[in-house]
């Protein structure tokens, strides 16, 4: 497959652009962060892009998406990252549609994806329990009682759970690592918002004893921990696409203001020694976009080394937006550091999300264990 | 695609036919490219006989039109003949300056003339050609080159030095930039062709830090060149200049592609070994390992998007100067990591094509060409629009 977009996702790229620009820039975030918003996003922005299809942009049209595939989520979450654009779209769509795609039954993705798609219902992905992530040997468990179950332990960094109606839940059991569906609300759940560097909602999650039915289980009674992978693989590729989206944007303010800001009776782009660090910049980020763009068509076409691009680009992308967000403080200088510029902001966001879902060292551990070696 | 599906197939058929046994499969050494020329020594008669005949198909050049020598292919068809010589192991049938450099120049300002006199002998490989650009004071700052050549009525008379020349020892003809105007900069440059056994003409080997010598000093004492004999317009070599270094730049950045694609895990897990849970031993070096494939796999892919970009009339413009720069200091990375790998083995002194040779020849990947440093020039005023002063 040519490493282009088509005429359709061409089209969805500018959509998505000129959206976001108007309905949900940084100017928002800001606003949300500033007035303590308890649901840190705009109900009514999340409306429309439900409207648009966005919720269901990457879920089959048989379970009532519209089919645009990865690529076409990718897209939207390119330009998300370029605005910052606050909505549930990481957790519900990337995350938990992903999740239960790989891993639920047929008749869990017919009941839930289509309300997913339509907005209806939201989820939230309760995966991490320490700063290192993790896909597996999870401390909260999932004891079986008879046909039943009991969940108990703590879950962290859980995106959106302010706004969630249901919570897929990571748990050891008997059989290993099982995924549950637990209703937000449910006795025995207890969830605390924690304040994040990016100003997102997040929360901190304890699950006392909750009683589970076997029907709250996603996906038969088997080890989950394959299909849990594969889904982590496809949320990485998502997250990569926004890091990518915040290192254009990162980098295109720093270029302008080299055009701009005078020092020493020069415009400081004229300095061969910013000039060069920023040429260096613009090709990392080229090779991430080409990154980006392979893993999410390797999804798309269920390519079977879909793993290791995933985790290298995952890589790449951590260190591209690293440097691009690093290179736009340091070039920026004071202003830079200043909360009233918009740049700070960009690189709260690029760190959270490098650090979700394993950051580079994770990547790199990863993509060598993944080639053998 | 039945058109292309019945090419693919007689492609193959083709191929099966007519590249001999010892032709199939990859190069041991730099050694054993062919050059062709008028005084090129083929290693074998196989060799010989695999340039001719893919000569005379213009399947060294596929997609140059037929007229000029070319095989008249469609991208399409040059990416499937491209693909049925990969699966057969097809070596390349001939490595030529003409190809990579001039001929692209050639096709957009030669005139008629002087493209049905060049381009056809470039495809067959019987004119090997060599680049006069570098001079001994007109490095990186190539438009400061001094080369003169003056106007005596039905000729040039060239005189100067050049310096970096290319195999200019084994070459037929050179490609040359030169001074036709002192008072000017890059206003005063023109493009000559000319013969290597023209009288006044001598070479004189470059001896490097990595013991080959395939970079010459070229001197020109009275060089007589034919008036026809420059191409495009007097004073406007410049334009011609940098159009050329960006194919140039397309070349040497290939170069990386070919060593980004090589695994430097593989090669470290026989030297080094694994640890109990199989990793390799030492971790360091694994994760350098996991940096370089991650960013060969990164760099390769971008030459892919360039490519589909191109096709599709996308474009990301000065893609030039980004793989030159970016696959230049990969391959310097790659070395430096296999020598890592191979530890104090790597410095026993061996010449061609072991790893201590290449890994002191890949130093001049980021020098030729352009520098890095003028490659990210490049980028900072024609890509970023950051202005000069």
């Amino acid at each position: 497959m040519a490493l282009i977009l088509n005429e359709e996702q061409q089209m969805l790229k500018e959509a998505a652009s000129g959206f976001l620009q108007d309905k949900a820039p940084i100017a928002q975030l800001r606003e949300l962060r500033d007035s303590e918003d308890e649901r840190g996003y705009k109900e009514n922005v999340w409306k429309e892009m439900v409207d648009m299809g966005w919720a269901g942009i990457a879920i089959p049209e048989e379970y009532g998406g519209v089919g645009y595939g990865y690529t076409g989520l990718g897209i939207v979450l390119e330009e998300v990252g370029k605005n910052l654009s606050a909505s549930p779209i990481n957790a519900s769509v990337l995350a938990a549609a992903s999740v239960i795609l790989k891993a639920g039954t047929e008749e869990q993705k017919t009941q839930l994806l289509p309300a997913l798609a339509g907005g209806e219902l939201s989820i939230s992905l309760a995966l991490e329990e320490k700063g290192q992530h993790k896909t597996a040997d999870f401390a909260t468990t999932a004891k079986s009682n008879g046909e039943d179950y009991v969940l108990s332990g703590e879950k962290r960094f859980v995106a959106d759970a302010a706004t969630a109606d249901k919570l897929i839940v990571a748990a050891s059991t008997e059989k290993g690592t099982q995924l549950f569906l637990v209703d937000a609300a449910r006795k025995g759940v207890a969830t605390e918002t924690v304040t994040m560097i990016d100003s997102r909602n997040s929360a901190r999650i304890q699950f006392n004893d909750v009683d589970l039915a076997a029907s709250d289980r996603l996906g038969n009674d088997e080890d989950a921990s394959a299909a849990l992978s594969d889904a982590v693989d496809i949320i990485n590729a998502g997250v990569s696409a926004e890091l990518l989206g915040i290192s254009i944007r990162a980098f295109e303010m720093t270029v302008d203001y080299l055009k701009e800001r005078k020092q020493f009776d020069a415009v400081i782009g004229t300095f061969q020694g910013l000039q060069h660090r920023a040429a260096h910049l613009f090709c990392e980020i080229e090779l991430g976009k080409s990154m980006v763009l392979k893993t999410l068509q390797a999804i798309d076409s269920g390519d079977p080394g879909m793993s290791l691009l995933a985790s290298a680009t995952k890589a790449k992308m951590c260190e591209v937006a690293q440097l691009a967000t690093n290179e736009g403080i340091q070039m920026h200088g004071g202003i830079g550091m200043t909360d009233e510029y918009d740049l700070g902001f960009y690189i709260k966001r690029a760190r959270s999300l490098e650090h979700s879902f394993g950051d580079r060292n994770y990547h790199l551990d990863r993509f060598a264990a993944l080639s053998a070696y | 695609m039945t058109e292309l599906a019945s090419f693919q197939a007689e492609t193959r058929q083709w191929l099966e036919d007519n590249c001999p046994e010892s032709m199939r499969q990859p190069f041991r050494s730099e050694s054993e490219w062919c050059w062709g020329g008028r005084n090129f020594e083929f290693i074998s008669e196989d060799q010989r006989i695999w340039m001719q005949r893919m000569g005379e198909k213009g399947w060294t050049v596929p997609t140059w039109p037929r007229e000029y020598g070319g095989g008249g292919l469609s991208k399409d068809e040059a990416k499937i003949l491209a693909k049925e010589m990969r699966s057969l192991r097809c070596r390349k049938p001939l490595e030529s300056f003409g190809i990579s450099m001039l001929g692209p120049a050639l096709m957009k300002f030669g005139n008629e003339e002087q493209k049905l006199e060049h381009l056809p002998k470039i495809a067959r490989g019987e004119i090997r050609w060599c680049q006069g650009y570098s001079e001994p004071n007109a490095g990186s700052d190539l438009a400061s080159l001094a080369t003169k050549a003056e106007d005596q009525g039905d000729h040039y008379l060239v005189n100067g030095s050049k310096i970096w020349t290319s195999y200019a020892d084994q070459a037929d003809w050179i490609f040359c930039l030169v001074r036709t105007d002192t008072s000017v900069k890059h206003d005063g440059i023109s493009f000559l062709l000319f013969d290597m056994e023209s009288e006044g003409v001598s070479t004189s080997p470059i001896r490097l830090i990595s013991g080959s010598s395939p970079f010459c000093e070229t001197y020109f004492e009275n060089v007589k060149v034919p008036k026809e004999n420059m191409m495009g317009e007097l004073n406007k070599g410049w334009t011609i200049a940098k159009y050329l270094l960006t194919h140039e730049r397309e070349m040497i950045s290939s170069i990386g592609e070919s060593f980004a694609s090589m695994s430097p895990s593989q090669s470290a897990l026989s030297t080094i070994g694994t640890d109990s849970e199989g990793r390799l031993a030492n971790s360091a070096l694994r994760r350098d390992c996991a940096q370089m494939e991650i960013d060969g796999m990164a760099f390769f892919l971008s030459l892919e998007r360039g490519k589909d970009e191109a096709k599709a009339g996308q474009g990301m413009g000065a893609v030039s100067s980004m793989f030159k720069y970016y696959g230049t200091e990969l391959n310097k990375r790659r070395m430096e990591l296999q020598l890592a790998i191979d530890g104090a083995d790597a410095m026993v002194w061996q010449d061609d094509p072991k790893v201590p040779a290449l890994w002191l020849r890949s130093k001049a990947n980021s020098i030729e060409g352009g520098t890095s440093e003028v490659q990210l020039n490049i980028i900072s005023k024609r890509v970023l629009g950051l202005p000069d002063k």
